[in-house]
This record gives C-alpha cells, structure tokens and sequence, in this order.
C-alpha cells in the first residue's frame, strides 16, 4: 500500500479544489486583486521621489517584489489552512478516506488543485499586468517579468505546502488559522528582524564576523527571503539599493540553487504533513 | 463470555462475510475495543449497539479501515481490509458517516458524481438513486439548501453507490421524520433482499429493534451479547409485562383481588400492581402461558376491557446487559 499511487485518485481530489475555486470565483477575485496591485506599484511605485509612471522592469519588479513576498503567502496560507482540518470538522474526512482512496493521494490531490487555483491566479493577475506593462516596456524585459512571475509561483506554492501542514497537524480550524497567521508573521515579518537581530547580538557586526559566512545561508531558512534574493540579486541597482551585494555571495544566488532551495521549501512541508497524515 | 443464543461470538460455523478475529485497539492505557470476535453473514442486517464510547464507533472504522488495529485481523469479502487488496475492498463498500456534512457548493447530484468517480463507478444511475431516496426534485439543488433529513437522504444514496455488498450506516435515521425512517428501512430492506450486507448503528433502539436480524451490544470495548433480539431477550429472562384495563363499572380492588385469588397457584414471581383503571402483571416468561390461561375465565366475564401483553423492548435488554 505504502507505493500504490494512483494519478487518477489524484486527479478526482485536485479536480475539485480546482473547480470549487473557478466556480465560487476565487480564483478570478485573487487575480484581479494581483493585477490592480501590481498595476498600481508599477505606475505610483515612484511617487515618492516625486514622479508617477512606469520605470524600468528592474525597478518595477523590485517594488512587485515586496508586494509578492506580503501578498502571496498570506493567500497561500488562507487558501490552504484548513484543507484536511476542514474536512475532520465537517465529518467527511471518513467518507473520504472510506473510498478506494489513500492519505497520500487526498493530500497530494489537495495540494495539487488548491496550488493550481493560486498558480492560475497569480499567472493571470501578473500576467495581465505584464501584458498591460509590455507596451512601455523592452520585449527583453518581459523574460525577466516572467522569472519574477515563475518565482511567485513557487513562493505560493512554499508556503500553500506549510498551510497543509498545519492543516494536518491542527485539531480544529481555528487553532489551524491561529498557526497559519502565525506562518506569516514569523516568515514575512518577524524572521529577518531576529535574524539581524540575532546577528548584532552574537557576532557584534555584519562585517567580517562568523555571523556574516552564516548570514547568507540562514537566509535560506525562509522561503520569502529566497524569492527576494532570486528577484533581486540579480539586478545590480536594487541589489544595492538592499544592501545585498556586501553580505550575499554570488555563488549562492544562482537561479538553479535557489529554485531547488524553494522546491525544497514546497516539498519537505509536504513530506511532514504525508507522514504526520499517515501515522 | 459473550451471551445470547448464540453462545460465540462466531454465530454459525460458517465465515462471515464480515470476519473480525480478536481484534483490539488500544490507545495507550485505554482499550477501545478489546478483544472483539464477530462473523456477520452475508445478507444479514446487523445492529450494534452501545454507550458512548462502547467501542462500537472505534470498531465501525476498523472495519472500515479507517483506524489501524493493534492486534486481530479483519477480513471484509473475503479480503483484509487493511491489506493491499484494500481498494478492491472498499468499491464493495458504502459507507453513511455520522452526522455527515456534504459540500455546500455542490448540488445532490453533483456530489454523487464525485463521490462516484472517487469510488470508481459510473454515475448514469445517480438520477435513479435521487429518485430513489426522496430527492428527484431537489437533486439540482445545492446541498446548501437541504434539510438535515435531505443531507441524510443524499448520504444514503451516496452510500448506495456502485450497488456496493457491504453497508456501513453509523446513526444513519438521524435527522429524518418517521415517514423518512420508514422509507429509509424500505430501502434497506430491498437492499439486504437484494444480498447486500448491512451493518448499523444506533441509539434508537425502538427503532431498530423489529428491524435488524441480530445485533451484538457493546461494553467497554468487548461484545457483551450477540443474536436476535428475541434470543437476547430470552437469554437475558426479562420479566412479561401484562396491562389490564378494566371494563367500565369494574371495580379496580376487586379485580384485583379475584385476579391473586385466580393466579395464586402459579409459581412465584407474578406480581400484581392497579394503576388507576390499569392492572400491571410482571411475570416470567416460563409462566407466560399459564397467566394467559389464568386470565381466559377473568376476560370471558367481561371484567377487563383489553388486554396487552409486552415483550421487554430493546431498550429493557440492552440496560440489562450494559447497565
């Protein structure tokens, strides 16, 4: 039993989700939600240094970037939080798990159709604010919106695979929305400040000390700083402008580790949430 | 010791086509279901029938697959439904969850597709089976919408799906008037006289109690009886209950009396009580014969109006196991 996997159970669960996003117009709302913000900090992303209109794709992108690494977990997380725990309270998780089906392929079903309804959302919002940027902006250009978009999706999909997790551990949905706010917070505003935090009280600098060789990979530990580093290291005025170019390395920003470090982030979760689901 | 008429657990010496052997389910020092050995015959509509936290529902998803055993073995149609065979299994299977809560977005019969597919069965008869249960009308109709009777409808006829050998309905009335309880044991019967295998749970035991074919009571996760609900009764030896009304212009003490004076040569354990216009008789059920022909002479005079007599209910035998 432990390797009897079927796609086609697989595809029956994920089906759903999917479907129940499309029809209660989940979906459509979180799309349009991205396009109007990413449209909105494209344009007015400047109007503090006194000017409005659309700059460079590397500005433009920077500024999406903080909106993304705010916006997408916290969907992801509200979309996925109560995926099994849900299920347990409403009584049908039984019926489910009484059908010729395993916790393996209910989960991974899961997973699948609520990450292809943010996958979708995130490509459509983004993707009609690249089209409506494509006239302002270098045909080159669009190459690397289109990494931008690419990452957002595997950060939704990070932190979607945490929001099953919890799913799985929590007793009930409120403790489940509990731990999946407390995701965020930690992940998009507390981590990077203990960080630093951390770094200043045990090494005393960030210059030379150990905290500095460490610095960069402790970084990894959180999704949403690997999407800022994959977004923004590889641009050299907003590189400086964050301060990145003196405490990251080079060789740890390159596309292919980074991505494995976010498809890392996307499957251990998982893998937690499968063992704890069929213990 | 499991009592009954059937003095075993294992009823006949046939294997069930439900066979638990020794099954125990432990969760650290509390013993859910401890040491259960149970045959259910095919086409049998078997009760069972507990306290809260008898073991009854712990043992319901053993056999289900739900819940993992600690020690035994469970072979559902022939097949471990924990082994590897377990999806053949469970398309054999319908299941009815207690206080089940279907998807609101979905209609009745959307949700008997997917739940179809899941199964992997056709669903062309979903429109057959929403007849079926009561809710041709209403099966386009979001499950938001429905009743509590209607959920436990659809719950039924998603059971029903794949025309499965086995039922499993945990408190499967709840919800439902007493023409939708009637209907619903309608359907159970044709299923059971179709062949299926049915097992239920319930705590209406009135309701249950001239409908199953046998039933075991559970207690502190073992079978405390097993059989028919007539062989319970009369292994347990409940007392006969006789209700007398007196005819009009009868005098109740005077009844009374001629009744001692005409039982008095039975064996003991007769008592006699008056109730306002009522005379109550407990008697043992040994002596049911020679109350009844004590009483022929009192009846001819037309002294009392009516006569009654009453079986322990369902309810009196399970007290007297499980209390």
């Amino acid at each position: 039993m432990a390797f009897d996997l079927q796609l086609r159970q697989i595809g029956v669960i994920a089906g759903k989700e999917f479907r129940d996003r499309i029809r209660n117009r989940w979906v459509l709302a979180v799309a349009v939600v991205f396009a109007a913000f990413a449209l909105a900090i494209a344009y007015f992303g400047a109007a503090q240094q006194g000017s409005v209109g659309f700059r460079s794709i590397e500005v433009t992108i920077a500024s999406l970037v903080s909106l993304v690494i705010y916006l997408v977990p916290l969907i992801a997380l509200i979309l996925g939080f109560d995926a099994i725990v849900g299920e347990r309270e409403r009584g049908s998780l039984d019926l489910l798990l009484s059908m010729p089906l395993t916790r393996l392929e209910l989960l991974l079903g899961k997973f699948l159709g609520l990450f292809l309804a943010l996958a979708c959302s995130t490509v459509l919002g983004f993707g009609l604010a690249g089209v409506l940027l494509a006239t302002q902006l270098p045909t080159a250009a669009l190459y690397h919106y289109a990494g931008f978009v690419f990452s957002a999706v595997l950060l939704g999909a990070a932190f979607l695979s945490l929001a099953v997790m919890v799913s799985v551990f929590a007793s009930d949905r409120g403790r489940a929305s509990s731990a999946a706010i407390g995701l965020w917070f930690f992940f998009v505003l507390i981590f990077d400040l203990l960080l630093l935090g951390g770094l200043v009280l045990g090494a005393g600098d960030l210059g030379g000390g150990w905290g500095s060789q460490l610095f960069p990979y402790l970084l990894m530990l959180n999704p949403a700083d690997v999407f800022r580093i994959a977004n923004i290291f590889g641009v050299e005025d907003v590189r400086a402008m964050y301060g990145l170019a003196t405490v990251f390395p080079e060789a740890l920003a390159r596309p292919g580790l980074l991505g494995a470090v976010m498809v890392a982030w996307i499957v251990l979760p998982l893998a937690v949430a499968v063992w704890r689901f069929r213990k | 010791m499991v009592n009954g008429m059937n003095g075993s657990a294992s009823s006949s010496d046939s294997v069930g086509v439900i066979s638990i052997r020794d099954v125990r389910k432990h969760y650290g020092a509390v013993r859910a279901v401890d040491g259960v050995d149970l045959d259910v015959h095919a086409g049998e509509l078997f009760g069972l029938i507990g306290h809260n936290g008898a073991g009854k529902s712990t043992l319901f998803k053993m056999l289900l697959g739900l819940v993992p055993l600690t020690t035994g073995s469970i072979v559902v149609d022939g097949r471990p439904v924990h082994g590897e065979l377990f999806r053949q299994v469970r398309r054999t299977l319908g299941y009815l969850p207690e206080n089940v809560v279907f998807y609101d977005n979905l209609t009745g019969a959307e949700t008997l597709s997917f739940f179809a597919r899941l199964k992997g069965c056709p669903d062309d008869d979903r429109e057959a089976l929403l007849d079926r249960v009561g809710l041709a009308a209403a099966g386009h109709r979001r499950v938001r919408e429905y009743s509590k009777g209607m959920r436990q409808r659809l719950g039924l006829a998603q059971a029903l799906l794949g025309k499965p050998r086995l039922l499993f309905l945990d408190e499967p009335t709840t919800g439902l008037d007493p023409e939708g309880i009637r209907e619903f044991y309608r359907i159970l019967r044709e299923q059971r006289d179709g062949g299926t295998t049915i097992i239920l749970t319930s705590h209406i035991l009135s309701e249950i109690q001239e409908r199953v074919d046998r039933l075991a009571i559970m207690k502190q996760g073992r079978i405390e009886a097993l059989g028919s609900v007539q062989s319970l009764r009369e292994a347990m030896n409940l007392p006969l209950f006789f209700v007398l009304r007196l005819a009009d212009g009868g005098g109740a003490a005077a009844a009374q009396a001629r009744l001692r004076d005409t039982l008095g040569d039975l064996a003991g354990g007769v008592e006699i009580a008056a109730n306002g216009r009522e005379l109550h008789i407990h008697s043992p059920r040994e002596a049911k014969m020679r109350v009844l022909a004590a009483l022929a002479p009192l009846t001819a005079d037309g002294r009392f109006a009516d006569v009654q007599v009453r079986e322990p209910s369902l309810e009196d035998v399970f007290l007297g196991y499980s209390g």
